[in-house]
Formats: structure tokens, C-alpha cells, sequence
């Protein structure tokens, strides 16, 4: 493998990473903490949203993050044939 | 059959089963006994990750915790959980090609230093015996409450366990067992959590149930937030904690969990680097499981033990009350002679203190759920606090015999002399925890909160950096884990032991409390490496090559010995 497509694929690699983990934040540190009180004036069935975010949304989000960087990542392997 | 004897036939057959897993599973080769032969499967890793993660913390105290503190208990949910995203996306796959034993191995190869393999081995011992001798005790305390027994034969029965099927097999008889373990424990925690839900809301998923009306039609959380204003409490569904707060504690828990090196070596067991990544993702699926039903047991707990309780007349309590008095778990005190119980926010006419503890361990009795449903939880504490221990005997053991004697004191050791002098370490920190477990040390509250500092605050800058920055040096390194490490053991020692000086949460520097600290001091460490790998010469050729080669998932041999 070329110095040049190692590279390439380093930056796509953290631009993933960029991507995510900003959601990652968002979900947990902005919806769960920053927002909450303002996030709980909505209401979807007994849960106010912000207090459902830190106790539920957050997680359920942070499971199907994972599971999308290992499907972006295998995708990635293939097309720079790392995957071998 | 009463209580007790379906508690004794479910231990019986839960330990049995992982005896006969040991048998089977013994290590027969160094690479079996670190890191389970480094083949097991993703889905299986994921299995046990979820059982070495989730702790007797996780199984018995949280939804406890929650149940009491309300919102404020999301830094727990939030943190315990977030820090598996770090660890897929920014160091498991890593450390997978990286492929050796342990997390002193990275850190003293990639920063080519003994003093850095020292100051890791130093902060891997220091976080393990803080943690497993808090589940050592958990141990003893469920034996003492279901069976009767003491409190300290319950723990060397633990300890006996554990050792047999540690220093058999090593972390390939700690793989299988955990991946039992899960299994027990996650029924145990389930079946009465479905129970009670169905009970209480008709819904038998507790994750919706508790978002769910009850008989009277009124929803859940809004009865709750009710009775809390009628006693006085802070509304259950807002916090007490400040906003700064609860975001350093949330950080601090994420970065702990993503650097504490039992967790981080599940990662070295599996084949190849995808794996590494899915079974991240395995891994946190199966402890979402229990993360995402504690916040309705919590409830449930709560809103039952109010409504048993409150305003009720001593006399006439169900019998679970009496039963958990005689443990000491809860108190009554009837301040104002009325008979009647008043459970309140003010401290001077409150008459009832419970501890967090029973809202798991008494919750089946409080809903009056079949006998065997109440022994299925004392099966499922042992099985999440066992499993637990063994992954953190493992990385003492490891460090001791891999990372000192192997890699600094006595590099020509054979094979076969190491895989003794790890079974031999396992043994003696076996005992030692087993020593914390009889005579816990008075800081045992504290430590889970130091263990988590710690491991935020030393090892995963040092590992970040050493992934991401190919400039980062031994320096850097050292000096950064060195002040990082040393700052959170001051601020614990200041504020939690009251040494230098002691001081109250107004002298909390910038509001954060000491469980929230590791975050300033893991902010430290990363500035400090930063600023001084500066000033100080590059790594090498070879070694910025490591890192090149650490950042391609091909080519990921076996974890070998070298």
C-alpha cells in the first residue's frame, strides 16, 4: 500500500470519526445536560424529552453509532483492500 | 420451596456451571492465560465485555442510586455507556493491531520507555485493587443478606471461586465464564424488572413501562414527580446538581470507562481488527440492556416503596420491611410517637432511612414476585460481581508477571516460568483482594470514583496521543501521566480524606466535584504532554512507524509475544 492511499484513508478514517463523535456529544452532553430543562417542556407519551434522552435516548443512540462506524469502517477496508 | 433453598440450588447450579467451563477451558500456553489464545469471537467478546463491565456496582447499587437522586443519576446511565463509543472509534481497532498483552505494553513500546512501562504498570495495579476490592465485598454482602452466612465466608467463598477458575484458566477460563455470567445476570436483573412492569403499567417493557400510566391513569413519572413535591424531594424528573457538574462527572465516568485497562484488554482477545470493532458494539448492545431498564426499575422502586410506606402505620408493614430491618439496610425512627411512618425530605422529621442498596435486592419482595424470582437476583449479583473480579485479577497478574518480571526484571524467562509466575501472581492477588473484601479499607465508597479518575486522568490521554499524534513523545508522555495521575490522587485525598487541609464543596476548584475531576485532571494531562513534547526531540524513525502501522487494520497478526 502506497504512503499516499495510506494517508487517504487516515482522513476518511477521522472524518468519520469527526462526524460521529460530534453526534455522540450532541446527543449525550447537549440533549442530556445543556438543553434538558428546556428540551423537558416537550412531552411524547409520560416522558419529558430531555429527562428521556439522559436516561434512555442517549444510550439507544450511542449503541447504533457504534454499529454504523463498524459498518463505515468495513466499507472503507474494502475499498483500500485492507481488508484481507 | 422457601427463599433460601431456591437461593442455594440456583448458586449451586450458576457455580457448578462455572467450574465445568474452567475445566474445559484450561490455559495451556502464556497467549492463552493473557489474552485467551486471541481468537475468540466477536460476539462472544462482546458477551463478556458486557459481564467484566457490568459490575456489582452496576447490578445492585445503581438503579438504587437512580431511584434516589432522580435525573441526577443520568451521569451514570450516560457515562457508563458513552464510554464505549471512545473506546470503538478511537482505541480498541488500535490497540487490536497493535497486538500485544497489555496496556503497559503499549504505552512502554510506543513511547520506547521502561519509566513509562513503570508509571503504567504503577497505575494499572493501583486502579484494579481500588476496584475489586469493592467487589469482594459485594460478594460477601449478598452471601450475608440471602443465606445467613457471614459476611467474611462469603467472601473467601468468592474467593475460592475465583481463583480456581482465574488461575486455570487464565483469560480463556475468564472469557467462558463471563459469557455465562452474562447470561445469568442479565435474566436475573430482567425477569423481575418485567415483572414489576407488567404489574405496575401493563407494559411488559420496562424501557416503555415506565414512560406508561398505572391503574389510576395517571402517567408514571408525573405521579412521582407528585409524591416528591408532597414530601419535599426535588422533582424526580430534574436535577439538584449543577449543569457544570453533571456534565464534568458524565465526562469523567466516559473517559474512565474507555481507560480502564480490564476493559480495554477484552479487545486484545478477538482476531482480527474489525472484530475488535464489532464486539465494541456487541458489547455495549448487551450492557444497554441493563443501563436502559435500571432507570425503570429505579422507578418503579421508588414510586412502590412511597406508596408501601409513606404515612402507613409501623404495625401494619408487609413482612419484607421487618425482614430488611433486622439488616440494618433500613432504619425507622419514630420521632414524633405517631406510629405511623413519615418519610421526608426534611432531615429533622424524616423518620425512615433506606438504603440505596434494597431497591434491587428487596424490589421482587416489595412487589411480592414468586421465591424463586428472589433468589434469581442473589445468583445474578454473585455472577456480575465474580465476573468483574476475575477481569481485574487478570490485568494485576498480567502486570505483575508480563509487564515487571517478563518485560523489565527477568527478560529470559521461559514460557513455561511465566505462565507460572502468573498463575502464582493470580493467586496472591486473589488474597489480597480477598484481604480489602474482609477488611475493607475505610475509603471503599470513594474508590470507585478514584478508579475512574484515575484512569481517565493517566492512561487515556497517553493512549489517544499515542494513536493520533505521531509527534508525541516519551516526555510528553511520561510527564503528562505523571501530573495527571498525581493531581486527581491530591484532589481525592483533599476533599474526600480531608488531608491537606480537607475542604468543602465551596472550595471545589471551578465547582467540580471530586467524582467529576478526573475530566480537569485528564485536560491536564493532555496540555501538559502537549506543551513539553514541544520542547523535547521527536520520536524516532521506528517508532512514528509503529504509529503509521497501528492506523491500518490489515495485517493484524495473532497477539504474540515478542
Amino acid at each position: 500500500m502506497s504512503k499516499k492511499s495510506k494517508q487517504k484513508y487516515w482522513k476518511e478514517n477521522l472524518r468519520y470519526l469527526a462526524i460521529l463523535l460530534s453526534i455522540w456529544f450532541i446527543v449525550s452532553y447537549g440533549f442530556g445536560i445543556v438543553w434538558v430543562e428546556g428540551l423537558n417542556t416537550i412531552k411524547f407519551g409520560g416522558f419529558k424529552l430531555g429527562f428521556w434522552f439522559a436516561q434512555q435516548g442517549a444510550i439507544y443512540v450511542f449503541v447504533v453509532l457504534i454499529f454504523i462506524y463498524v459498518m463505515l469502517m468495513n466499507k472503507l477496508d474494502k475499498k483500500y483492500n485492507l481488508d484481507k | 420451596m422457601d427463599i433460601q433453598t431456591w437461593t442455594w440450588v440456583l448458586i449451586g447450579i450458576t457455580f457448578t456451571l462455572y467450574i465445568g467451563i474452567a475445566i474445559w477451558s484450561r490455559a495451556g500456553s502464556t497467549k492463552d492465560f493473557y489474552v485467551a489464545g486471541g481468537g475468540v469471537s466477536p460476539l462472544a467478546n462482546g458477551l463478556a465485555t458486557a459481564a467484566d463491565w457490568m459490575s456489582a456496582a452496576s447490578f445492585i447499587s445503581m438503579a438504587g442510586l437512580i431511584s434516589f437522586s432522580g435525573y441526577d443519576g443520568s451521569v451514570y446511565l450516560m457515562g457508563w455507556t458513552g464510554g464505549y463509543v471512545l473506546l470503538a472509534l478511537l482505541l480498541a481497532p488500535y490497540l487490536r493491531k497493535f497486538g500485544k498483552f497489555t496496556v503497559p505494553d503499549f504505552i512502554g513500546d510506543r513511547y520506547y520507555s521502561d519509566i513509562a512501562r513503570t508509571v503504567a504498570v504503577f497505575c494499572a495495579l493501583l486502579i484494579s485493587f481500588t476496584y475489586v476490592a469493592g467487589q469482594m465485598r459485594g460478594v460477601g454482602l449478598v452471601f450475608s443478606r440471602f443465606l445467613e452466612v457471614d459476611i467474611n465466608t462469603g467472601v473467601i467463598i468468592g474467593m475460592i471461586i475465583v481463583l480456581f477458575y482465574a488461575v486455570l484458566g487464565g483469560m480463556k477460563g475468564i472469557t467462558y465464564t463471563q459469557v455465562a455470567q452474562y447470561c445469568v445476570l442479565i435474566f436475573a436483573f430482567m425477569v423481575p424488572a418485567i415483572f414489576i412492569s407488567i404489574q405496575m403499567t401493563g407494559n411488559p417493557i420496562p424501557q416503555l413501562g415506565f414512560g406508561d400510566k398505572g391503574d389510576d391513569g395517571i402517567y408514571l413519572l408525573d405521579k412521582l414527580d407528585g409524591l416528591h413535591r408532597e414530601l419535599g424531594f426535588h422533582k424526580y424528573t430534574s436535577g439538584n446538581k449543577s449543569i457544570m457538574d453533571v456534565f464534568f462527572i458524565t465526562a469523567a465516568l466516559m473517559v474512565g470507562t474507555a481507560g480502564l485497562p480490564h476493559v480495554i484488554v477484552r479487545f486484545f482477545t478477538v482476531k482480527r481488527v474489525r472484530d475488535a470493532r464489532k464486539s465494541a458494539g456487541w458489547a455495549l448492545l448487551f450492557i444497554a440492556i441493563l443501563y436502559t431498564t435500571a432507570p425503570a426499575i429505579a422507578v418503579f422502586a421508588r414510586t412502590n416503596m412511597i406508596e408501601t410506606v409513606s404515612n402507613k402505620k409501623y404495625a401494619q408493614l408487609p413482612s419484607w420491611f421487618s425482614n430488611w430491618e433486622t439488616t440494618g439496610l433500613i432504619t425507622f425512627d419514630d420521632k414524633n410517637k405517631d406510629g405511623k411512618i413519615q418519610y421526608l425530605a426534611d432531615d429533622t422529621k424524616n423518620e425512615l432511612i433506606v438504603d440505596k442498596d434494597i431497591m434491587v435486592l428487596a424490589n421482587p419482595e416489595i412487589a411480592k414476585l414468586p421465591n424463586w424470582v428472589i433468589a434469581l437476583v442473589a445468583a445474578g449479583a454473585l455472577a456480575a460481581a465474580l465476573s468483574t473480579a476475575a477481569g481485574l485479577l487478570l490485568v494485576i497478574s498480567a502486570s505483575v508477571s508480563h509487564d515487571l518480571i517478563k518485560k523489565m526484571i527477568k527478560p529470559n524467562i521461559s514460557e513455561r516460568g511465566e505462565l507460572v509466575v502468573a498463575r502464582l501472581s493470580a493467586v496472591i492477588a486473589v488474597c489480597v483482594a480477598g484481604y480489602f473484601g474482609i477488611n475493607p479499607p475505610d475509603f471503599v465508597a470513594a474508590t470507585v470514583a478514584l478508579a475512574f479518575g484515575l484512569a481517565a486522568a493517566s492512561f487515556f490521554p497517553a493512549i489517544i496521543l499515542g494513536i493520533f499524534s505521531k509527534r508525541m513523545n516519551k516526555e510528553g508522555a511520561i510527564a503528562g501521566m505523571v501530573t495527571g495521575t498525581l493531581l486527581m490522587l491530591f484532589y481525592m485525598a483533599k476533599f474526600k480524606f480531608d488531608w491537606f487541609g480537607g475542604g468543602t464543596k465551596e472550595d471545589w476548584w471551578f465547582g467540580v466535584s471530586p467524582e467529576g475531576f478526573g475530566t480537569v485532571a485528564m485536560i491536564i494531562n493532555f496540555v501538559v504532554s502537549l506543551i513539553i513534547s514541544k520542547f523535547t526531540p521527536p520520536p524516532s524513525k521506528e517508532v512514528q512507524l509503529i504509529v503509521e502501522n497501528i492506523r491500518i487494520p490489515s495485517g493484524a497478526g495473532k497477539a504474540h509475544n515478542h
